[in-house]
């Protein structure tokens, strides 16, 4: 038993640690690719990323690596910059400050003083790998000393509906520009999922072997179908159901759902139209977010007592 | 004398030489600059330093609070709770009789409420007037009647004590609402004991961290009538309110919620808040909201903090709201003024702390003389708190007091006038070296019903520019850890860890300061008397690491195949 705003807040520290990793991950392959391939046309790759990353610009003006950069990585305006999502990750841990650990909080809020306003050239990659050990640090706290009660439950649960959406994004910025894209391989890398790659698979990557390995192995823990598993049994430790028949909470459905499309239809399908799948586990998880919610966290009216009847 | 107090004794005089009248106390050094027992250790050990040296350590003290987000708003931007490395120090001796006097005022504090909200002998019997309490700003009729089952009203306290120019103790105002500090005591002391461990070794510091378990017992005493296992939970106006440290901090160590209004709701006059699991029964909520946004059906309608209904629900006894609602009339500053005279109709007691020398501008020719002598005195508003509204005549301009003036002849139950105090003052690091400066302290007081406890020691807050003499977190003062010193029979009796007689490691020390919570000792009085002189419990035997078998003795094998295998080949 918790009160629900708390439960709110845990669910959305997961979401924002994870988002921080993931949206470094993703940025830190694009840029360096940008630098690298003189042959990209930079305002198309630039424009392309950031729409994956859902922020719209506007068609009228070029896009440099510059503007990536800071409307993703230190703009603590930009609900989709890394620098917003660690505020965020603290402002909420500040609301459930007496649930969350002394130092889970003293991770978030000395990352969040520490974000820097902007980052000299030669020093987006190192960025980027602070952002990934800060998150490391504050997960690493979390698996290590939190009760396996609710508040892990639904930091778990933000956490896993949130690693299940960036890897589908990572995954559809494959076919951004085509040939010009990322390889398989850099993708690979920039998850820390090469080395266990090559080992499952013992050969050379393969398109369709690496899509694979990140949307269906069950054992890597980036892999879409294993956070969407995860997801669905936080939910499940949440309410173990007890129904004869079907699965009663929609959070539970949408995400079995997904689970059950990706798991059940042919690889090659998927890889063919990569894009219109990756946006179909983006939707079912922002609905499966909405669903949570719904049943766990009721936005309660602020009661108005004054005003009414005007 | 170290360099660090270069300059101290010259600097004192001239402050004081500022304003007519005595100088102020300084708690550390006498008139002759010899250094006051209590000081004795604390500034041996400081002269052992160079100011740069204290100057890194207090740096370190800050960056601590930083990072802890242990911080005050201070135009937008976050800056730590200012604390100065030099602890005050107060000794035991000393304490007991603050100890003993406090405890009696809020006992007073107490009947007179009781007394306000109910019978009001005290009025019958003409030791206070009606009209003072009904105009009370702070007087709610809605309280009448609303009392937990203990009796308690005020189960916190914070009662304001100043030092005057002999180092008497006096009451500068009580705080029976919602006092609000003792956070910062505990961090304070916590810091304070990871960063200047040396300070603590050679003095017995009565810890401090017990303040939550305390208060939690307070709170679970106050609990509604046939509640065995009361749910308690902390009301805060929400992350924007500049204590909101404070109450997570509560809430986090005395393991109960921290709620906001939206968070709870009042249904056939008892009151749930809502979780996960759906609606949950609260018991007793400490709240710290004030009593005009409690519930909006009974005070301010657009209070968005409270949650409606709040008030039904305790006068029906369904709930207990610590500290009670109209508590205010209780430190209204011109009740104040009648403490004295309560102590001695409630208890048959002789006050044992003094209050500060009070005009009350309603009697007759109080206000002309005070208007008379406005330049010379401190004219405060009765329903302040926290230096609001308060005017230093000799620190005043002309026009401000003009200004005073009228409002002193439009309002004089609005208003205190009293003489300025020099309250005394405390070696404190500014930026031109150690200087003295003026403090007060708060110390807090829990009341469960039986017994008045108060915590040893207290909040002492720092005035920082030169001669200031508001002590006050809102305008630009500082703190200072306080220590409670003494022998130590006086009150540690074996239970913190080491026992009598132990050797004080610097280690152990840190630890038992540093320690927010109570130390649970490992092994128990009982079980260290069953095992006599042994030191550990048979069946506690050393037990090495595991290791990978794999690991370090098959190495030992290879190197030593390998030589022989080149003694072999040579």
């Amino acid at each position: 038993m918790m009160l629900s705003r708390i439960a709110e807040s845990l669910f959305w520290i997961g979401r924002y640690i994870e988002r921080a990793d993931g949206t470094a991950r993703i940025l830190d392959v694009h840029l360096q690719l940008l630098l690298e391939d003189p042959w990209i046309e930079e305002d198309t790759a630039c424009r392309s990323l950031l729409s994956v990353m859902g922020v719209a610009v506007d068609p009228t003006v070029p896009v440099t690596r510059g503007d990536v950069l800071s409307i993703l990585a230190v703009d603590r305006n930009q609900p989709a910059a890394i620098a917003y999502s660690l505020q965020s990750a603290r402002e909420n841990a500040r609301r459930a400050r007496e649930v969350v650990s002394t130092e889970l909080w003293e991770v978030l809020n000395t990352t969040r003083a520490r974000m820097p306003r902007r980052i000299p050239g030669d020093k987006v990659h190192e960025f980027f790998g602070w952002v990934r050990e800060r998150s490391a640090l504050a997960v690493g706290i979390v698996e290590t000393g939190t009760s396996r009660d609710e508040a892990w439950s639904f930091f778990t649960l933000g956490r896993s509906i949130e690693r299940a959406d960036m890897t589908a994004r990572l995954l559809a910025t494959r076919s951004l520009t085509e040939a010009s894209g990322p390889s398989w391989t850099t993708i690979l890398r920039s998850v820390g999922a090469y080395e266990a790659y090559l080992r499952t698979y013992r050969g050379v990557p393969s398109a369709r072997n690496a899509a694979e390995f990140l949307l269906l192995d069950r054992l890597f823990p980036r892999s879409i179908l294993f956070s969407v598993s995860r997801a669905e049994q936080c939910l499940r430790e949440l309410e173990p159901g007890t129904a004869r028949v079907g699965v009663p909470d929609s959070a539970q459905r949408l995400l079995g759902q997904i689970r059950s499309e990706l798991e059940y239809r042919p690889i090659s399908d998927i890889i063919d139209d990569l894009p219109a799948r990756m946006d179909d586990v983006q939707s079912a998880t922002s609905a499966a977010s909405e669903a949570v919610r719904q049943r766990y966290f009721p936005t309660n009216a602020a009661p108005v007592w004054v005003g009414e009847n005007t | 004398m170290g360099d660090l107090f270069d300059g101290y004794s010259a600097t004192s005089t001239q402050s004081a030489s500022r304003r007519r009248g005595a100088p102020a106390f300084d708690e550390m050094f006498d008139p002759e600059s010899a250094v006051r027992m209590p000081y004795r250790d604390i500034h041996d050990a400081l002269a052992r330093m160079t100011q740069d040296e204290l100057r890194g350590r207090t740096e370190a003290l800050a960056s601590s609070y930083l990072a802890q987000g242990v911080t005050f708003d201070f135009a937008g931007e976050e800056r730590p709770f200012p604390l100065d490395a030099v602890p005050r120090v107060i000794d035991q001796s000393d304490w007991v009789d603050v100890e003993a006097g406090v405890k009696q005022r809020v006992t007073a504090l107490e009947a007179f409420l009781a007394d306000v909200y109910g019978a009001q002998d005290a009025v019958r019997d003409g030791v206070i007037p009606a009209r003072l309490i009904s105009s009370s700003s702070h007087f709610h009729r809605e309280a009448a009647g609303v009392v937990a089952a203990n009796g308690v009203r005020i189960q916190v306290s914070g009662i304001d004590l100043i030092r005057d120019e002999q180092g008497g103790w006096r009451v500068l105002e009580d705080n029976v609402r919602v006092p609000s500090g003792v956070s910062y005591v505990i961090s304070n002391r916590r810091v304070m004991a990871q960063t200047l461990p040396e300070l603590f070794v050679s003095m017995r510091v009565r810890p401090v961290g017990d303040y939550p378990q305390k208060l939690l017992h307070a709170l679970r005493a106050a609990a509604p009538e046939g509640v065995d296992d009361p749910t308690i939970v902390v009301l805060t106006p929400g992350v924007y309110n500049s204590a909101y440290f404070e109450h997570t901090l509560l809430a986090r160590l005395m393991g109960v919620e921290l709620v906001e209004g939206r968070d709870l709701f009042c249904s056939g006059g008892r009151v749930f808040m809502r979780t996960t699991a759906g609606p949950t029964r609260v018991d007793v909520i400490y709240r710290r909201v004030d009593d005009e946004f409690l519930d909006p059906l009974q005070f301010r309608a657009d209070s968005m903090l409270g949650s409606p209904g709040l008030m039904l629900a305790a006068r029906l006894g369904n709930v207990t709201i610590a500290n009670a609602v109209g508590n205010g009339v209780a430190d209204d500053k011109l009740v104040y003024t009648y403490l004295p005279d309560l102590i001695r109709y409630y208890l048959g007691e002789e006050p044992k702390l003094q209050n500060v020398q009070t005009w009350r501008l309603e009697e007759p020719g109080a206000l002309e003389e005070v208007l008379d002598r406005l330049d010379e005195l401190v004219v405060k508003p009765v329903d302040g708190s926290g230096g609001k509204g308060l005017v230093v005549g000799p620190d005043a301009s002309r026009e401000q007091l003009d200004q005073l003036a009228t409002r002193l002849r439009a309002d004089p139950r609005g208003w205190i006038a009293q003489p300025v105090v020099q309250l005394s003052t405390i070696p404190t690091l500014v930026d031109d070296g150690m200087r003295p400066r003026h403090a007060d302290l708060r110390p807090f007081a829990v009341n469960d019903g039986s017994d008045v406890w108060v915590l040893p020691g207290g909040l002492t807050r720092v005035a920082l520019p030169e001669g200031q003499l508001v002590v006050n977190s809102s305008q630009g003062g500082g703190s200072k850890d306080t220590w409670v010193v003494g022998p130590d029979s006086a009150w540690a009796n074996g239970g913190f860890g080491g026992g009598a007689g132990a050797e004080r490691s610097v280690q152990g020390l840190v630890a038992e300061q540093a320690s927010i919570t109570q130390a649970i000792p490992i092994i128990t009085p009982e079980l260290a008397a069953q095992h006599g002189a042994a030191p550990l419990p048979a069946h506690l035997a050393e037990h090495p690491h595991d290791h990978n078998p794999e690991d370090s003795p098959r190495r030992d094998q290879q190197q030593q195949q390998q030589q022989a295998d080149e003694g072999s080949r040579s």
